[in-house]
């Protein structure tokens, strides 16, 4: 029982690393263009 | 990097696009590389999503700079005045927000839930509620506001909706929990609770995602009849105004081809204009000195001076303006389905608590376990499926029908299409194409036909457009011309091959045509006629199997409206004025029908607004795009068909949503007022009736069909 006491925050830790992380790319504008994201993989870059 | 350091020091401006045009990688990359390059441009990038292409650059660059730039690049783009440019989606991105909250919270609680329910005893099991609560109060303070904000407006108003139990329940059963986890009572509803705030807020999200994608899709048709103008002031310096910057007696150039952006007189110059966005109307009127002029309409010919006499607010349509308001109040009182629902249950569900609380109270048990109780009915009852009954449905079908080409405002407006039994068409613009089309290519020889594609391509006017589509959807090539002259409400001449050709209209008022002269040879005549959109015969025919009658309403005379709809088999009203027009839907509205408004035209906005419903062509003016709940794209009009039927299957799958909730409550109301309803049980059910629901919802994606 006292794995839980690391367990815990841990696992907690780890949920809100996975939110801050949602509100990041939403902050920065991740979502919204969600096509264009897709499409945007495929232009080749000149400049290389 | 040369624009970067161009622009050094200079304040930088944003401006918006609609480039409709835009549909790959090849596009963004050819839009976002050709503007970089020009000077005074920092950065282009385009949301494919959106159609929106936001430019940041120097001020000294004018906007019709970036727009013949995107010209040469092979896009049509139209500038987005600041009331429609840019995403007012905050309401959309707070849901976002409350509802990831949720969902993280929902995760973790049941995590500790689960080993509470798999046998922790004692004080891990007290640990595990505290650790519940810890996360769940901060929760419920954050993603509750929404149903907490909606349910004290409504009970401040003396009234009742969903979010009043919604808000009740999970506010008393948190304290309840938290009261039990300080106590170290066996069941915390700690997980119930931030449960049912994530599943309705999934809900919102969809309702609120389906209102938005739909919006930008109609930004991206608006023609922005108010993009600005170029000013000359009265030392000849001349300089791009927008719109809103626009005054009354300020002197406006008005190019070939641009969209007057405020009412005026013209003062030099003389052209003939397309009302065609105003009236519906697509034959074009000349105008000369003194002669008034609206904004919206199109210069077709040559280059006017207009003095300005009224800008936005004043402008010529603002009567049309009052109208739609007023048209705009009866559909305001429409109650969705949601709701209505909420005015029978939420009563049913707060006596079912309140008595669960009395009788339990009744038979000698205490006060707390009375209302642990009660609180248990309470977050049964209001189950996620009911939340989710409605947008799931709505926002399946609304998918459905994008796909086929109708972009539906929002989910009321697919409860009301689905009421619909009665339909009024406008005739110009919406049963017909309203737009000028050749009926006799053949009268050309296809030697000729190159010459008069060339000649074509000179003119902006609908004829010529017209000639323009017919000989290049046949693959004609144009040759080269010299000397071309175009000469306002004549036509346009030129020189090829050492002879003079034109094609001008005639001298007599016959109809629409226009006649194609070469050197000394007879002239020909080339005739047009406003066609019947594809496929309207079927579309009237599926209409009244759905029981729907079908009869045209048009601003037009008798005669050629008998002419259009010949063979049809509708009923017509012809010389209605936008005000007739709302008179008769209200008298339709008074005995009893629901009436679909379907039409395009400015004219027609305040029955477009007045109709218990309304759809409109994508080719519609933006008046007519606003007023809609609905837009269909493309030239036919079987989408306005289809839309009904979808909308119908949509509440039918609704109302099966419905009794799924309903039933589920059937059995889960006996256990909670009897007090078995365990932590898990309420979870179990939560999450069951909800995954049936938007599996049932999902049966819709190809509704349109």
């Amino acid at each position: 029982m006292s794995g839980l006491t690391y367990l815990i925050p841990i696992a907690l830790l780890l949920g809100l690393a996975g939110l801050a992380a949602f509100f990041w790319a939403m902050r920065s504008g991740q979502f919204e263009d969600m096509d264009g994201a897709a499409a945007r993989i495929l232009i080749e870059d000149e400049d290389l | 990097m040369t624009a970067l350091t161009s622009v050094a020091g200079e304040p930088l401006e944003r401006t918006i696009f609609a480039v409709p045009g835009a549909h790959c990688a090849g596009c963004m990359a050819k839009i976002e590389r050709g503007l970089d390059t020009l000077p005074g441009v920092v950065s282009a990038r385009l949301n494919l999503t959106s159609r929106q292409l936001s430019v940041s650059h120097a001020q000294s660059v004018e906007i019709p700079e970036l727009i013949a730039a995107l010209e040469r690049l092979g896009f049509a783009a139209q500038p987005l005045s600041g009331a429609t440019a840019g995403r007012q989606d905050g309401e959309s991105r707070a849901l976002l927000r409350a509802t990831a909250v949720a969902g993280f919270a929902a995760m973790n609680i049941m995590l500790l839930s689960v080993s509470v329910w798999s046998g922790a005893e004692g004080g891990t099991r007290d640990l595990f509620h505290l650790l519940s609560g810890m996360i769940a109060i901060p929760t419920v303070a954050y993603s509750g506001q929404p149903f907490f904000r909606s349910a004290w407006s409504a009970l401040r108003h003396g009234r009742t909706n969903m979010d009043v139990p919604i808000s009740i329940g999970v506010l008393l059963v948190t304290a309840l929990s938290l009261f039990e986890a300080l106590t170290g009572g066996p069941h915390a509803y700690f997980d119930g609770a931030v449960m049912l705030l994530f599943f309705l807020l999934v809900g919102r999200v969809l309702d609120s995602v389906m209102r938005d994608r739909a919006r930008d899709g109609v930004a991206a048709l608006l023609k922005q009849t108010a993009a600005g103008a170029l000013v000359i002031s009265e030392d000849g310096a001349s300089s791009w105004l927008r719109a809103e910057e626009l005054r009354s007696g300020m002197r406006m150039i008005i190019a070939a081809g641009e969209r007057l952006a405020a009412d005026g007189i013209v003062e030099t110059g003389s052209s003939s204009l397309d009302l065609s966005l105003l009236t519906g109307e697509s034959a074009p009127r000349p105008v000369g000195p003194g002669g008034s002029v609206h904004a919206g309409t199109l210069n077709l010919a040559s280059p006017l001076t207009v003095r300005v006499t009224a800008v936005g607010q004043d402008s010529s349509i603002a009567e049309i303006a009052r109208l739609m308001g007023e048209a705009g109040q009866g559909r305001s009182r429409y109650v969705r389905i949601a709701d209505r629902a909420a005015r029978l249950y939420a009563p049913a569900v707060h006596t079912l608590a309140a008595s669960s609380f009395v009788v339990w109270i009744l038979l000698g048990a205490g006060w707390h376990q009375a209302l642990l109780i009660a609180a248990a009915v309470l977050i049964i009852t209001c189950p996620c499926a009911l939340g989710l009954a409605v947008p799931t449905a709505q926002i399946v079908a609304a998918g459905s029908l994008m796909r086929a080409g109708v972009l539906v405002k929002d989910g009321s407006a697919l409860e009301r299409l689905a009421e619909v039994d009665r339909a009024l068409f406008d005739k110009t613009g919406t049963l017909t194409l309203g737009r000028p089309e050749l009926v006799d290519a053949a009268a050309l020889a296809p030697g000729v036909q190159a010459i008069a594609l060339a000649l074509a391509q000179h003119s902006r006017h609908p004829l010529a457009e017209a000639v323009r589509r017919a000989f290049e959807a046949k693959g004609v090539a144009p040759v080269a011309l010299f000397e071309v002259q175009e000469e306002p409400g004549f036509g346009i001449s030129a020189s090829c091959r050492g002879e003079r050709v034109s094609l001008a209209r005639g001298e007599s008022n016959d109809g629409l045509s226009t006649y194609f002269t070469r050197g000394t040879n007879k002239r020909v005549r080339l005739r047009f006629e406003d066609r019947l959109r594809p496929e309207v015969r079927e579309a009237i025919h599926r209409l009244h199997d759905l029981g729907i009658e079908c009869s045209v309403a048009s601003g037009d005379s008798g005669p050629s409206v008998a002419t259009a709809i010949r063979g049809l088999g509708l009923t017509a009203q012809t010389g209605m004025r936008p005000q007739d027009k709302l008179n008769l839907i209200a008298r339709l509205h008074a005995s009893g029908h629901n009436v679909l408004m379907v039409g395009d035209g400015l004219n027609d906005g305040p029955a477009l607004a007045a109709g218990h419903v309304s759809l409109a062509p994508g080719s519609a003016s933006d008046v007519g795009q606003n007023a809609a709940d609905a837009v269909f794209l493309g030239d036919s009009l079987l989408p306005v068909a289809k839309a009904v039927a979808a909308a119908r299957r949509t509440m039918h799958v609704v109302r099966q949503n419905f009794a799924i909730a309903i039933g589920y409550n059937v059995i889960a109301v006996p256990l909670a007022f009897a007090g078995m309803v365990t932590p898990l049980i309420a979870a179990l059910a939560m999450s069951g009736s909800s995954l049936i629901v938007v599996g049932n919802a999902l049966r819709l994606r190809n509704a349109a069909r």
